[in-house]
């Protein structure tokens, strides 16, 4: 990846060193596979956090439905796994050998139409990016277009993760139903469960992290960036001056839909698991809290909150069940009431003026972690 | 499907299910009515509106067990204190949660929706600390069991009688507290014009802080209300947050009638498909439809004022 | 890299294992009672395991938080007293058992999640847990792929057998055939509505028992609906009812949708003490939340209900109260989490080890005879024989024993003609 001071400035390439070092260097030495494993987990959701960013953050657009995008790209990713399993050698006990056992369970004897492409990597793969892209496109089009926007949008996309979760439970033949799809085996042959698998699994899934990272920080420092915030900031002067206003949204909500179905994909490979309860609205919203607590407006932010609210989740609900849901939601009450910036905000007004100053550099009038630190070039 | 039956059987059938629409039309109205003087009036989205409901749900609870324990005798009427303690319980925590949470927030909506459901997550694990994880049972006076007997195959569930009574009620009462009353009056001035309200003489924070409460405490009457018909746990609430926003945005935000008239079609044509389908699919669809004609028509049913 | 962690991970154990052997020759030394009360934890424990000379460690892995937990509770607290039970009788092979509760969260890659650190970090002996299908299901590879034991409680819908899960509650056959050949005889039923939660479980069941009704006892279905979990309206479907007046009708809905379905059947007028209706699904912590007065004179098909009059249960129910307090009440599942730890020390001492193989390979034959329904066995398939039983509900919530199969029911998970 090129890093040079345009591309980045300084407090952005201090975060991309910080997380870069983190994960690939000090996670991997000191955790063991289980707890790695658990890592690569979080970060499935640090990509739905970094479309967030993109779509919320910038766009101005909350989506309450990014479980939906997560859902598309973990289920197409897990068909394809699902297919790959369910050999005719693995499925003999069944009443139709070589379908996956679900169908079997629910009386259905060939492979359905959907199903038969997913059976090729290259397609599931365009699948992953494609099919929840669409949708995106389609449910944008039509919301932005007739300039359906701010909670009226957040509602709708919503019901939209209501009715997909019904949908997938319902239609258990063809999905699993609430189960999910369980026990993937073997991506192309190769074990996907062993220890080296997950190691080596994580470190993909962390390099196509840092692509997306890229991406997002492309499209950030472009012309598309700035007209991201300033219709965020006035949407009608946007429209006023000329531009598509509709147009742009979209993009940025596609964007975040890829973004999450890429987590989705991964999440898929790294628990060898996919059930509606990525779906629905709980995990949905859940994901944008991530997103708030890390910084709505800090790709790095973001990624970190997707890591350290889950490191909570699953360390607070080890030990202390009960006080899991307090504290939860104490912390969402407490970054919205107190630091809408959430960590990056923190870390903007109080750790980096110290740092600037350890560095006997001048110092800083407080990085707003948005658009005024964006056009600034570094130093 | 229907070769099988005589005109009869099918003429008491579309009756009774012509009724069952009419009872999810009056659940509907009720989850409904509180959250949308909320939203419609203030803009706010609380999605903790369903731990609302269960809280008065739980009032209900505890009522009938303390009728239940010291004035047996009086078990047949505890029903209506029970409602009327459900919404006072609801409507002080709502004001409370204005005082606390919300009036910092007028101006961020989509925060608000955050911040209440991290709320609702807090008060789901207080119920089950406090309640337990089970579900309770609240028992019902005899009088509210069992169906009026019309004629042999039509039958008319009391207590469904009873919801839509129920819901009449408090429409009519929402209706004159926000249209005739002096208060609502001051409601609407505020919700056109807060600064303008303000330059007049109404003390807009106190409008806010009761019209928000208002909107809580019918919270807590239309969860006194479910527990005839349904079950009252800790994440029950959760249920019928996302049903209560789409009634409320596929009605208009800001009119009672849209909310209304939204219940109405949304629970007439989920209850007709749900005779021809299975269960989930007749809810599929009718989301699907929701959806489908709000993007066709954001601004909802009934619209007062069409976008800011 | 890998390696590095690894060996962090099992030093400690190595050292145990060094410090096991070490005991090697003194323990031979001692005079004979003392080392058949508590063997050599080498000896025991070949594979690793959490077990030292005093101790053995156990995961208890169920849902305390989210929507399940309104059902997991009570299996957890019988798992707690039968472990709490056996310490207090000496322990399995000399050892207490401690355990490690983990917190599935209702949400099903939770379980899988909880359930490999149970295994991987914390070596647990053997895990006491799930209860949903699909909680399972997430944690059938997982005890499959690192070689654990999971003792499930949970009447489900068959269709599996795995050397690593001790099913301790009835599979579809078990639980429906008995039930239904009954109520077709004793009502001369004919006819028959199914409704269920949209789920395997349910979706499983019916289709078994559609089978049974149409091809055994040659009846008919008139009407087969499922609701999403968690629904509460059931206007549509009871007006359904009322149209085709079945015989019977069969209910396996879960959860709180039950609550909402059996007000509403209650209201809509349809009397349970006239209409038959099968449950499959409604235990005596069910109709907690039901209440007694709605679903009173309902028929439940179960193997335990906490009013079953044998010695054990009589010892059972007020030991189980004492620890929990007087209003818990005990359904089938609770009593089948309960005979989960017992089991497993059985199955334990037979085989002389906490080894999972060896576990798994004792496990056919062996028998509890203390098990509050009565004696139980454990299959080959790592099923339970069991016995079928129809109660009815009464209005104070407990069910009043009607009928009961005379022997044990064989469990058959996949049972032919009814795929």
């Amino acid at each position: 990846m090129i890093i040079n001071s345009r591309f980045f400035n300084r407090s952005e390439l201090t975060g991309f060193i910080v997380l870069a070092a983190v994960l690939f260097v000090i996670l991997p030495l000191s955790l063991d596979v289980f707890r790695l494993n658990l890592v690569a987990k979080y970060l499935t959701y640090a990509f739905v956090a970094l479309g967030l960013v993109l779509c919320w953050g910038y766009g101005g657009i909350l989506s309450l439905g990014q479980g939906v995008f997560f859902g598309l790209g973990g289920y197409c990713m897990a068909m394809f796994l699902k297919l790959e399993a369910s050999s005719v050698e693995n499925t003999k006990i069944q009443s139709t050998p070589g379908i996956p056992d679900f169908m079997d369970w629910n009386q259905i004897t060939s492979l359905p139409l959907f199903w038969q492409p997913f059976h090729s990597l290259t397609f599931t793969i365009l699948a992953i990016i494609f099919v929840p892209g669409l949708f995106a496109l389609i449910i944008g089009t039509a919301m932005f277009k007739r300039r359906v926007g701010g909670t009226y949008f957040a509602i709708i996309t919503q019901a939209v993760a209501a009715i997909l979760t019904i949908l997938i439970v319902g239609q258990q033949g063809y999905t699993g139903g609430i189960n999910g799809m369980t026990d993937l085996r073997t991506l192309k042959g190769w074990d996907i469960r062993p220890d080296h698998a997950k190691i080596i699994l994580y470190f993909v899934e962390v390099v196509l992290l840092f692509t997306c990272i890229g991406i997002a920080q492309f499209i950030r420092l472009t012309k598309l960036g700035r007209i991201l915030v300033a219709m965020r900031e006035q949407e009608d002067r946007v429209r006023f001056s000329g531009y598509s206003v509709a147009n742009f949204k979209i993009f940025a909500f596609c964007m975040a839909a890829i973004f999450a179905a890429i987590g989705g994909a991964m999440f898929a490979l790294n628990v060898g698991f996919m059930s509606p309860s990525f779906v629905g609205i709980v995990p949905s919203i859940e994901m944008v809290i991530y997103t708030a607590v890390g910084g709505r407006t800090s790709i790095f932010g973001a990624i970190w909150g997707a890591i350290l609210v889950n490191f909570a989740k699953t360390s607070l609900s080890e030990s202390f069940p009960q006080l899991w849901l307090f504290s939860l939601g104490a912390l969402f009450i407490a970054v919205v009431l107190a630091f809408p910036n959430g960590l990056s905000g923190l870390w903007a007004d109080y750790v980096q003026p110290r740092i600037d100053r350890l560095f006997a550099r001048k110092p800083k009038s407080g990085w707003n972690g948005n658009s005024v630190a964006d056009g600034a070039p570094a130093e | 499907m229907f070769g099988d039956y005589s005109i009869g059987d099918l003429g008491s059938i579309f009756v009774m299910q012509g009724f069952a629409g009419l009872i999810l039309f009056s659940v509907y109205v009720l989850m409904a009515l509180g959250l949308a003087i909320i939203f419609g009036q203030m803009g706010v989205i609380n999605m903790a509106h369903g731990e609302f409901m269960i809280l008065g749900a739980y009032v209900t609870w505890m009522t009938s067990n303390v009728f239940q324990a010291y004035m047996p005798s009086l078990f047949g009427g505890y029903f209506f204190l029970a409602m009327i303690l459900a919404f006072v319980a609801s409507g002080a925590l709502g004001m409370l949660v204005e005082w606390v949470l919300i009036r910092h927030l007028y101006k961020r909506p989509l925060d608000t929706l955050l911040a209440t459901w991290g709320l609702s997550l807090m008060l789901q694990q207080a119920y089950r600390s406090v309640f337990g994880a089970r579900e309770v049972g609240v028992e019902l006076p005899q009088w509210m069991l069992g169906s009026l007997h019309v004629t042999d195959s039509i039958e008319v569930p009391i207590n469904g009688v009873f919801v839509m009574g129920l819901t009449v009620l408090i429409t009519v009462s929402v209706a004159y507290v926000l249209y005739l009353s002096r208060w609502g009056r001051q409601v609407r001035a505020v919700v056109q014009n807060r600064i303008m309200a303000g330059a007049v003489g109404i003390n807009t924070e106190k409008v806010d802080r009761y019209t928000f409460g208002l909107g809580c405490g019918i919270a807590g009457v239309a969860g006194s209300a479910f527990t005839m018909i349904g079950s009252t746990g800790p994440t029950s609430g959760q249920l019928y947050i996302v049903d209560t926003f789409l009634v409320v945005v596929f009605g208009g935000a800001a009119s009672l009638l849209g909310t209304i008239a939204s219940a109405f079609s949304i629970s007439q044509t989920q209850s007709t498909l749900e005779f021809f389908m299975s269960g989930s699919m007749a809810k599929v669809l009718t989301l699907l439809a929701v959806v489908g004609i709000l993007m066709l028509r954001p601004q909802g049913l009934f619209a007062l004022k069409v976008r800011k | 890299m890998s390696d590095e962690a690894n060996k962090g991970l099992l030093s400690p154990l190595r050292r145990k294992l060094l410090m096991g052997m070490a005991a090697v020759p003194v323990v031979t030394m001692l005079p004979r009672a003392s080392f058949a009360q508590a063997p050599a934890t080498s000896a025991v424990n070949t594979t690793g395991l959490a077990v030292t000379d005093t101790e053995v460690t156990v995961g208890i892995l169920h849902s305390a938080t989210g929507t399940m937990a309104i059902s997991e509770t009570g299996s957890i607290e019988a798992e707690k007293l039968a472990i709490e039970q056996i310490n207090a009788a000496g322990g399995v092979l000399g050892r207490k058992i401690k355990f490690i509760q983990e917190d599935g969260a209702s949400d099903w890659p939770t379980f899988a999640e909880k359930a490999k650190k149970l295994l991987v970090n914390d070596k647990v002996a053997a895990i006491m847990g799930c209860w949903t299908s699909a909680s399972r299901k997430a944690v059938l590879p997982v005890v499959e792929q690192y070689n654990g034991m999971l003792y499930y409680p949970t009447f489900y819908e068959g269709l599996e057998q795995s050397k690593n899960v001790i099913y301790t509650g009835q599979e579809a056959t078990q639980q429906i055939l008995a039930g239904l050949n009954w109520i077709a005889k004793e009502k001369g039923a004919k006819t028959f509505f199914f409704i269920g939660s949209d789920y395997i479980w349910p979706r499983t069941s019916n289709k078994i028992a559609r089978k049974h009704v149409e091809n055994v006892l040659k009846g008919k279905v008139v009407g087969e609906e499922y609701y999403a979990l968690g629904s509460t309206q059931f206007n549509s479907v009871i007006n359904k009812i009322k149209l085709t007046k079945p015989d019977v009708i069969f209910t396996d809905v879960v959860g709180g949708s039950n609550v909402a379905f059996y007000k509403q059947l209650k209201a809509a007028g349809i009397d349970l003490a006239k209409q038959p209706l099968l449950t499959i699904s409604v235990t005596e912590d069910e109709i907690d939340g039901i209440g007694g007065e709605n679903i009173a004179g309902a028929y439940a098909c179960m193997k335990y209900f906490q009013s079953l009059d044998n010695p054990n249960n009589k010892a059972f129910v007020p030991a189980f109260k004492k620890m929990w307090g007087e209003k818990t009440v005990i359904g089938d599942v609770t009593q089948a989490a309960y005979l989960g730890p017992w089991l497993w020390k059985l199955t334990v001492e037979k085989a002389g080890s906490f080894d999972v193989d060896k576990i798994a390979a004792a496990s056919p034959g062996v028998e509890f005879k203390g098990a509050p329904e009565g004696y139980v066995r454990i299959h080959e398939n790592h099923h339970l024989w069991s016995k079928t039983r129809v109660g009815r509900a009464k209005l104070d919530g407990q069910f009043e024993l009607i009928y009961e199969t005379a022997d044990l029911v064989e469990p058959d998970p996949f049972p032919k003609g009814y795929q």
